[in-house]
């Protein structure tokens, strides 16, 4: 400060201060109070919450269709029905031969006649003398590798006409359409969400512009950037979009564990045995948390980038 | 030349002219007094020379840029190059007298071990070493003044704007601000001091450019 002081007053002593004293330079130069900093908090907690729990969602019903798949695509079955003409067991025996000798096969358990008709009893009932019926012989087909399934289905059509392959194609494909179709809304409604708090980010950061405008005016005077007064709401607007990306995923988190713990209790219930068909374990794996906090980080620099950009358009209106 | 108008004049929408046919230059390192009675457009010719607000008509001209052809990026290498001091100080009620002044270091991205023992040296030189740890809200009149002017003058500005800097002070305070603009300006900074204090003026023998009725007079 020597060519702003004038030469003629007494060149005053430099006051010693420790470091930092004078003035906190993380001081913000936003008024906090001007800006709704608690319900944003919230309504980016609310989101985050959400979305978390759309992606912890779709990631189990995912994990759960690729488990139901793998155990469905292990394995097949040939039927071989009764025809008039053709003598049941020679198919029946020409079938096993035929499956055994198709590589990526790995077992074949035929069901005898004993056990086709035991498999008819829970809705015939066990009374009932069902020698007469043409009850149709399932062999059952352990797969290991990836067995050629059309050379199979060719050679059972010439050599036992009476049997076909099921290698359940078409659940597979069912199935494998449902966790697509899963997924795809799930995407959709974190976009939707991101597009929600993006929105609620750019109300809030005009009322905050709004609340700081005599302070933007008095930034400029002095010789800010747009760049600088941005920066200065993103930083504001982050730390309160990790605050509530925090919250939201801690949050979404704790709703799992605590889902997959009560699930757990329950194993050995009726109900438990259903959820666990449908999802297996019930409990979220490494990939889902992991996919929350991702979330939680989006939303966070979504809240930052949102709020600069808002900054941007409207100093530009100011103009 | 630091300013330049030629012939300009200013209007509020389809309002009747402000100002009109307004023709001045402010040279380096000069001092002049702009003067008139209230309402005579005294703040607004500052706010031209600050530009935030641009000429209806004629040209303005400030450290060699036509205001009307400056974009953002100038218009804030101009506001580093000028001091201004504004009637209602303009202070950030929320920051410290230190960090009030040492805004416009902060805005430029300087590093605060830079500037610190600057800005108190400053701080004590306007008689606030006593309280630059307090907010603006507890200090006089007088002392709101010093800080508005110490954050001008951190700068080291080219051309300081002021804007009635002795309205709120007494007498004798007026007197050693005013003391402290001409030493300032020895130093080589040009000073435009609004004011309608014609006591004051009397007492020092620099230019004066004048309005009336929207019009200025230049007393040499």
């Amino acid at each position: 400060m020597s060519a702003a002081t004038p030469s003629q007053a007494p060149p005053p002593p430099i006051m010693q201060v420790p470091d930092g004293q004078p003035g906190r330079r993380d001081t913000p130069l936003l008024a906090a109070g001007s800006i709704a900093g608690k319900a944003l908090v919230i309504v980016v907690a609310i989101m985050t919450f959400l979305a978390s729990m759309t992606a912890g969602t779709v990631e189990l019903v995912a994990s759960a269709s690729t488990s139901w798949r793998a155990d469905i695509a292990r394995e097949a079955t040939i039927q071989v029905r009764p025809r008039q003409g053709r003598a049941i067991e020679q198919d029946v025996i020409r079938a096993e031969a035929l499956a055994r000798a198709t590589a990526g096969i790995s077992d074949v358990k035929v069901y005898n006649k004993r056990e086709s008709e035991r498999l008819l009893e829970p809705w015939l009932g066990a009374g009932l003398d069902i020698a007469e019926l043409p009850v149709p012989r399932l062999i059952e087909l352990k797969v290991s590798g990836r067995p050629d399934f059309a050379m199979l289905r060719r050679q059972l059509a010439e050599q036992a006409p009476s049997a076909t392959l099921d290698d359940h194609r078409m659940w597979l494909q069912r199935l494998g359409a449902m966790a697509s179709a899963m997924v795809i809304v799930g995407v959709l409604i974190m976009v939707l969400v991101l597009v929600a708090t993006a929105l609620a980010i750019a109300f809030a950061t005009r009322g905050a512009m709004a609340g700081n405008r005599d302070i933007i005016e008095v930034l400029n005077l002095v010789g800010a950037t747009d760049d600088f007064i941005a920066r200065e709401f993103q930083k504001h607007f982050l730390r309160l979009g990790l605050r509530g990306g925090a919250i939201g995923g801690a949050a979404a988190m704790l709703t799992f564990w605590f889902a997959g713990f009560t699930a757990a209790r329950w194993n050995a219930t009726p109900g438990g045995d259903q959820l666990e068909a449908l999802f297996g374990t019930f409990a979220l794996g490494l990939r889902g948390y992991l996919a929350v906090v991702v979330i939680a980080i989006i939303v966070a620099i979504t809240t930052a980038i949102v709020s600069r950009i808002t900054v941007f358009r409207n100093l530009r209106g100011l103009d | 030349m630091l300013v330049r108008f030629e012939n300009v004049g200013l209007r509020y929408g389809l309002g009747t002219e402000i100002l009109r046919d307004i023709s001045f230059e402010i040279k380096p390192k000069s001092f002049q007094f702009l003067s008139g009675p209230s309402g005579s457009g005294k703040t607004t010719l500052l706010k031209m020379m600050l530009a935030t607000l641009k000429p209806t008509r004629g040209l303005v001209h400030l450290f060699g840029e036509d205001v009307g052809r400056m974009d953002k990026d100038k218009v804030t290498a101009l506001r580093r190059k000028v001091g201004v001091v504004l009637q209602d100080f303009r202070l950030l009620d929320h920051l410290t007298t230190y960090e009030n002044v040492a805004l416009p270091l902060r805005v430029q991205g300087q590093n605060e071990d830079s500037y610190r023992a600057e800005v108190i040296e400053l701080l004590r030189w306007v008689g606030l070493g006593e309280r630059m740890h307090v907010p603006p809200s507890i200090l006089s009149g007088g002392e709101k003044q010093r800080t508005a002017i110490a954050r001008a003058l951190i700068v080291r500005p080219d051309l300081l704007l002021a804007d009635e800097p002795t309205g709120n002070v007494d007498p004798v305070l007026a007197k050693r601000l005013v003391r402290l603009f001409t030493e300032l300006n020895k130093l080589g900074t040009a000073i435009v001091m609004a004011t309608h204090d014609w006591a004051l003026m009397d007492q020092i023998p620099e230019r004066r450019l004048v309005l009336t009725d929207g019009r200025m007079r230049i007393e040499e």
